[in-house]
């Protein structure tokens, strides 16, 4: 039994579909991970679901060897790639359609999160993210605020994930 | 449904993150045309089928993606202990009793 007063009108949260963005993923070996990071100008954090924000470019540490890293221009990325491919062993792969990102923020974006998210996201700190699952897609979780998030969903699962965060949209919004 | 400590994240996470992969520290023969066929299919077929600690493979799947090993007791389903992919396979005794 909910407590709750029914308010029909507020939105309990919000889903933006973000427009493109260029994505990449980068693998290295953790030898090499460090003069790879000078060579491409950017901070290559090691914790994993650890991100570091530099002047036009987002990185996120997936695993030991693996990042996603977003950049405004990927122009200058893709040639400092080039560059150091004969010294420094790596790869580093477009990705940009692979995922639709979704923006969900609000004051239940957490909640709604929670609907089909098994981790304790409540606890992940502002800032950092993680890969995790949402109901049965693999999904790349970004906490920007305390209830503002971005979501990357590869794009055959955005379907079902959207159906379901609708779903809870419409029970959120009737006091469920 | 278990949490399961992934030795890459270092964070005890849902189980539904992660796969089951069979049983740990079985090496693929270096030189398979010199075995017999009953070395081959034991090699292929034949696992411990433990009752107690086993030793078994996950993966990280919808997380750092890594492969990892794990002691599992497959009467109680804990977890004594999970460690790298690659890390030499624990003595059973020090398992046991740093997981009392
Ligand atoms: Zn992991």
């Amino acid at each position: 039994m909910t407590t709750q007063r029914h308010d029909f009108d507020s939105a309990p949260f919000l889903i933006e579909e973000l427009p493109w963005h260029p994505r990449f993923s980068l693998r290295v070996r953790p030898g090499n991970r460090a003069a790879l990071a000078a060579a491409l100008s950017l901070d290559l954090p090691t914790a994993i679901g650890q991100r570091a924000t530099a002047a036009g470019a987002e990185v996120f540490c997936l695993g030991p060897d693996e990042w996603t890293i977003l950049v405004d221009n990927a122009a200058p990325l893709v040639a400092a790639s080039r560059n150091a491919y004969g010294q420094i062993p790596h790869s580093l792969v477009e990705i940009s359609d692979r995922e639709i990102t979704l923006r969900i923020s609000g004051a239940q974006a957490l909640t709604a999160l929670t609907t089909g998210c098994p981790r304790d996201i409540e606890a992940m700190p502002v800032g950092q993210g993680a890969r995790t699952l949402y109901d049965s897609a693999t999904v790349t979780l970004w906490r920007d605020d305390r209830q503002d998030f971005r979501m990357d969903v590869w794009r055959s699962f955005l379907p079902h994930v959207r159906a379901i965060l609708d779903q809870v949209m419409v029970e959120l919004r009737s006091g469920l | 449904m278990l949490l399961i400590h992934c030795p890459y994240c270092d964070a005890t996470l849902p189980e539904s993150e992660f796969a089951y992969a069979g049983e740990a520290h079985i090496n693929r023969p270096a030189d398979p045309s010199t075995l017999t066929d009953e070395e081959w299919r034991d090699y292929l077929f034949i696992r411990t089928n433990a009752r107690g600690p086993h030793f078994e493979r996950w993966r990280h799947v919808h997380g750092c993606a890594r492969f990892f090993n794990a002691v599992r007791d497959t009467v109680s389903d804990r977890f004594l202990m999970t460690y790298k992919a690659g890390e030499a396979r624990p003595d059973l005794t020090a398992v046991k009793e740093a997981a009392e």
